[in-house]
């Protein structure tokens, strides 16, 4: 009964502070400073993390297609099934889970540090709105850096795994690209590139959530930030299913 | 015979030697789950006056502050500051309230990953838009010039000792001019020496800023120093208010007993 009702207490705490933050979001003033520092914090500071994960997977892909694409006899899908795997499957969801990994452990446990030693309390009573200034900044720079990261992981899984192929059998980078993305429409790659656009909702939310609802010294600090990365995941991939279901419903 | 809380009550309603009040608490309850720890509790302070609220460790004193400033909403009663019962007003109209208060915590409270500047000039940046960069350098300075901290402006939080970062903190709470200061345990953690310092800042600055002040602390020496009132709280309740000698006159044992520890 303490979990269930515990369940829904979470929840209902998170609509809450959804709602805040987003009030505290639309009305002025704003925080350009703070927004600008975060994006940097959450765009460029994930990058190289993510450009090496989107690299990995572009060969990992490269060697299981090739090998399941020869048995086949349709080794001339390659490019295509590389290009598809990586732009509408694995970039998005890689990237996801990557800064969910970096960027919500990090927003987590700098908040629920910030939270214990009473810096959020601080905020507050300096009249200014600890929702719009740590929470809104945080979780806006989320929503735009992932779609950026994720095109950037793409582009690193295409090319690693362009050469990855081209070790084995000569193909020139621009044969592969004019064969992987032979007939394709914008729909087929923008919807899934800009889904992640909620996986950072996701992971901006959850992590701010569980930082600033911290209680309980240097052992709160490390819950929320275990839980800012395990609840993110885990809330990204089930929303994942909903927004591959809603895409291809819509887009195709 | 009249009870703390007929008195308070009066004193909130009324001018208090001859000044209005600045802060007056009503009736105020808080309890925390089962856990009662304020069970109306009725106090007033007028401008240029100081109150220190006195009291063993969880009779509820920090947590009166924080309803005082709004980061606790109280179970019932109000909080007025000039008149206005802030209980229940949205995050924005009360910052409007905020900007007048200066609330000094009891560990400072220092953003951790600011500088000593940084940290004063932190309400500045978003309160005070007028200011040009130069001029809110110089406030800064000023202000950390104030509380004897002028040459450790670069230095960071976990640089500088206990001491030092509770006069840091106070001069943040300083930045916007308050009207009203709240200190929660100004000198707890302190070795006497420099509380003896604090002490004789608050002091200073009090008479230089004339502000209305309610410090709360366990430590008696102090509160005789800085306040001109004293409350003393048990249990959630004022067991009595008055100045020092009133104290040491009662003859309700609790207060001979806290008079006696000091």
């Amino acid at each position: 009964m303490g979990l269930v009702n515990g369940f829904f207490e979470w929840f209902g705490s998170l609509g809450v502070f959804f709602w805040r933050v987003l009030r505290a979001a639309v009305t002025p003033p704003y925080e350009w400073r703070e927004l600008i520092r975060q994006l940097d914090e959450v765009g460029s500071k994930s990058f190289p993390l993510v450009a090496l994960a989107g690299a990995a997977i572009g060969v990992v892909i490269s060697l299981e297609a090739r090998y399941s694409l020869s048995r086949f006899g349709a080794k001339s899908m390659f490019p295509a099934t590389l290009v598809y795997s990586v732009i509408q499957v694995m970039g998005p969801i890689i990237t996801g889970l990557i800064v969910s990994g970096r960027v919500g452990a990090g927003i987590g446990a700098e908040l629920a540090s910030m939270k214990v030693t009473e810096q959020i309390d601080a905020i507050e009573a300096s009249a200014i709105n600890p929702y719009r200034l740590l929470a809104a900044t945080r979780i806006l720079a989320c929503i735009l850096m992932l779609p950026l990261l994720t095109l950037a992981a793409d582009a690193c899984g295409l090319l690693t795994g362009w050469f990855a192929q081209s070790l084995v059998e000569p193909l020139s980078f621009h044969q592969f690209i004019q064969s992987g993305f032979h007939g394709a429409t914008f729909n087929a790659f923008l919807p899934p590139t800009f889904k992640t656009a909620v996986y950072g909702l996701i992971i901006g939310l959850i992590a701010c959530f569980q930082g600033m609802r911290t209680r309980g010294g240097a052992e709160g600090v490390g819950r929320a930030a275990t839980n800012s990365v395990v609840l993110g995941s885990l809330f990204l991939i089930l929303a994942d299913v909903v927004l591959v279901k809603f895409i291809l419903v819509v887009f195709h | 015979m009249a009870t703390a809380y007929d008195i308070a009550m009066k004193q909130a309603e009324t001018p208090q030697n001859g000044r209005a009040s600045v802060v007056a608490v009503e009736n105020l309850r808080k309890s925390f789950g089962s856990r009662k720890v304020l069970n109306g509790i009725s106090l007033s302070v007028g401008s240029g006056e100081t109150l220190a609220v006195l009291g063993r460790s969880g009779t509820g004193k920090s947590v009166l502050l924080r309803l005082i400033i709004g980061l606790e909403t109280p179970d019932s009663g109000s909080v007025r500051i000039h008149g206005q019962n802030i209980v229940g007003l949205a995050l924005d109209r009360l910052g409007e309230i905020r900007k007048k208060m200066g609330f000094l915590f009891q560990h400072a409270a220092l953003y951790d990953s600011l500088t000593v500047a940084g940290n004063v000039a932190f309400p500045l940046a978003h309160h005070r838009k007028d200011l040009s960069n130069s001029e809110r350098s110089d406030r800064v300075k000023q202000l950390l010039a104030e509380v004897g901290m002028e040459k450790d402006l670069d230095k960071m939080p976990s640089d500088i000792s206990g001491g030092m970062q509770k006069r840091v903190g106070l001069a943040r709470a300083l930045a916007l001019d308050p009207e009203i200061l709240l200190l929660d345990e100004p000198t707890a953690g302190l070795d006497p020496i420099s509380s003896g310092e604090i002490d004789d800042l608050i002091l200073k600055l009090q008479r230089e800023r004339q502000m209305a002040s309610i410090v709360v602390t366990h430590d008696l020496h102090s509160a005789r120093t800085i306040a001109n009132r004293l409350a003393l709280l048990d249990q959630g309740n004022v067991v009595i208010e008055g100045e020092y000698e009133d104290l040491k006159q009662s003859e309700i044992e609790l207060v001979k007993e806290f008079l006696k520890q000091q």
